[in-house]
């Protein structure tokens, strides 16, 4: 196969590269062995710090819990950020200036400041300003559906803005008001375009529930790095376990958005390819 | 506004750590995100292999276990030491945790840059007789690296805020400092709130726009 930096091979290229792959095989195996000494003499491997995870109960009691909370908490900030993102997205795109410009500073600003200070600032703005308390839970929410929220105004945006222009004239020439234009012509195209990008945000949504971990909420990484470790003093077996399940979850998620992503290229309901998924990093 | 004034010499440190981390996480990452999208497009299946697995890993785990990981786990449990002090330990395994992360989206930054050159310049360059080394440094290289900009700078920005991840294990970066400072000045939260939401926009947005600016004016023209 001939990719942009290599033709394919002939047979000596062939032969030199069976050599370096046993090379780097070795070279891959040495570090393994390595890295497998070094937690060997920290007694890693120790049955009794991996035992725990064949309990039914260590799992019902201790693990599923704060799996729970994560997921309910992802799924609670979902549905609020979802709209959050319509309405901003939309409100930006207005064509009242005193509409568009306040929504877009407050996209912009939720964008740019890190998820976190908004956790904190919810935490003790809300019981120093409003005099009320804020669970733990509140306060991730809170800062999961302001910034991700902000990030799906964006997808949102450009979803509409990729449609092309002669589907809004179209339909003012027929006759249509601007909220009918949205609601009947441009929203559902826009939507199955923007889908895929949506679905990918919200993994990202889901990973940042384990900012929670910082304010004491008891989400699934607080079961791994801190109810696990202090019954079993098994910290390293404990956040491995966690982190297998998260990536399972985002996988799962992930295999999803690939899902929708393909079927909305072969759709016909639109007229526009997917919306490109913001530069997802995740600030969790 | 006041709570402000009084502790800027407190602030000005937390926002100066802030952006130490994220100065040494880049360049880590840059290395080793760099390594990593030089495994992924090698012609070895061992190296690809090794570079896929972790790249979907460390993307599909929360930065705030990576960092607990190496935090609690590499710096507890495993003894690995950088500094005499702990503080400064601490500030060490966070920069592992944040370029190990980060190197992840590097890497298919990289990755999905070198793909934007068409095979047809790398053919071209072949029947010219340039050599592996000669196509990799006069066409595919600097097409790919003007492609990179604009990603990369997003990467940039995203590091600068995920840096306050760190204050997971107690290094008292921006974000540490601001929670020490609600329970300090109780009467004006939304004042230092603003503050740092200020401070990080300063952080941020010149970082946007100057990579913005970099890469229209390098822009590939296809």
């Amino acid at each position: 196969m001939s990719t942009v930096l290599y033709d394919t091979p002939g047979p000596r290229g062939i032969l030199r590269n069976r050599i370096l792959t046993f090379v780097f095989a070795a070279a891959l195996l040495a570090g393994l062995y390595f890295a497998y000494l070094k937690f060997d003499e920290k007694g890693q491997f120790d049955p009794a710090l991996w035992e725990p995870f064949l309990q039914g109960d260590v799992w019902v009691n201790l693990i599923i819990p704060g799996l729970l909370n994560t997921l309910s908490a992802a799924a609670v900030a979902a549905l609020i950020a979802v709209p959050f993102g319509f309405v901003f997205g939309i409100a930006r795109l207005s064509e009242h200036k005193w509409i568009r410009v306040p929504a877009g500073a407050v996209v912009e600003f939720f964008r740019a400041i890190p998820l976190l200070i908004m956790i904190f600032f919810a935490q003790y703005g809300g019981s120093a300003v409003l005099g009320l308390t804020v669970t733990s839970f509140t306060a991730v929410v809170f800062g999961l559906v302001l910034y991700n929220g902000s990030v799906l105004a964006e997808i949102v945006r450009a979803g509409i803005q990729s449609l092309p222009r002669g589907q809004t004239e179209a339909a003012l020439a027929v006759g249509l008001r601007k909220g009918q234009v949205m609601r009947l012509i441009l929203l559902p195209q826009a939507v199955t375009a923007m889908m895929p990008a949506i679905v990918s945000q919200l993994i990202v949504l889901l990973k940042d529930t384990a900012l929670g971990f910082i304010v004491a909420f008891e989400d699934l990484l607080n079961a791994g790095a801190r109810i696990l470790p202090a019954n079993f003093r098994n910290l390293i077996p404990a956040v491995i376990v966690v982190a297998i399940i998260y990536i399972i979850i985002n996988v799962l998620v992930g295999l999803l958005a690939n899902w929708l992503e393909r079927r909305s290229r072969r759709s016909r309901k639109t007229t526009v390819k997917p919306v490109e998924a913001p530069q997802s990093v995740g600030v969790g | 506004m006041g709570a402000l004034v009084e502790e800027f010499p407190v602030i000005l440190g937390a926002f100066w750590l802030t952006i130490r981390l994220t100065l040494a996480s880049a360049a880590a990452a840059l290395v080793l995100g760099t390594v990593l999208a030089a495994m992924r497009v090698s012609p070895f299946g061992v190296l690809r292999g090794v570079a896929t697995v972790y790249v979907n890993t460390l993307r599909n785990t929360p930065l705030t276990l990576v960092i607990v990981f190496c935090g609690l786990g590499l710096g507890l449990v495993l003894d690995v030491s950088f500094s005499e002090s702990l503080s400064t330990n601490y500030l060490w395994l966070s920069i592992i945790g944040l370029s190990a992360y980060t190197a992840a989206f590097v890497c298919e930054a990289i990755r999905s840059g070198i793909n934007t050159v068409p095979v047809g310049q790398a053919e071209a360059a072949r029947a010219l007789g340039l050599t592996f080394t000669q196509n990799l440094r006069f066409i595919v290289l600097p097409q790919a690296f003007r492609a990179i900009i604009a990603p990369l700078g997003s990467l940039l920005i995203a590091l600068t805020k995920n840096t306050t991840v760190a204050a997971a294990i107690g290094v008292a970066e921006a974000s540490l400092t601001m929670k020490s400072l609600f329970e300090r000045h109780q009467d004006s939260v939304v004042a230092i709130f603003f503050g740092f939401a200020l401070a990080f926009l300063v952080l941020t947005l010149p970082t946007g726009l100057f990579f913005g600016w970099l890469s229209r004016r390098l822009k590939v023209v296809r």
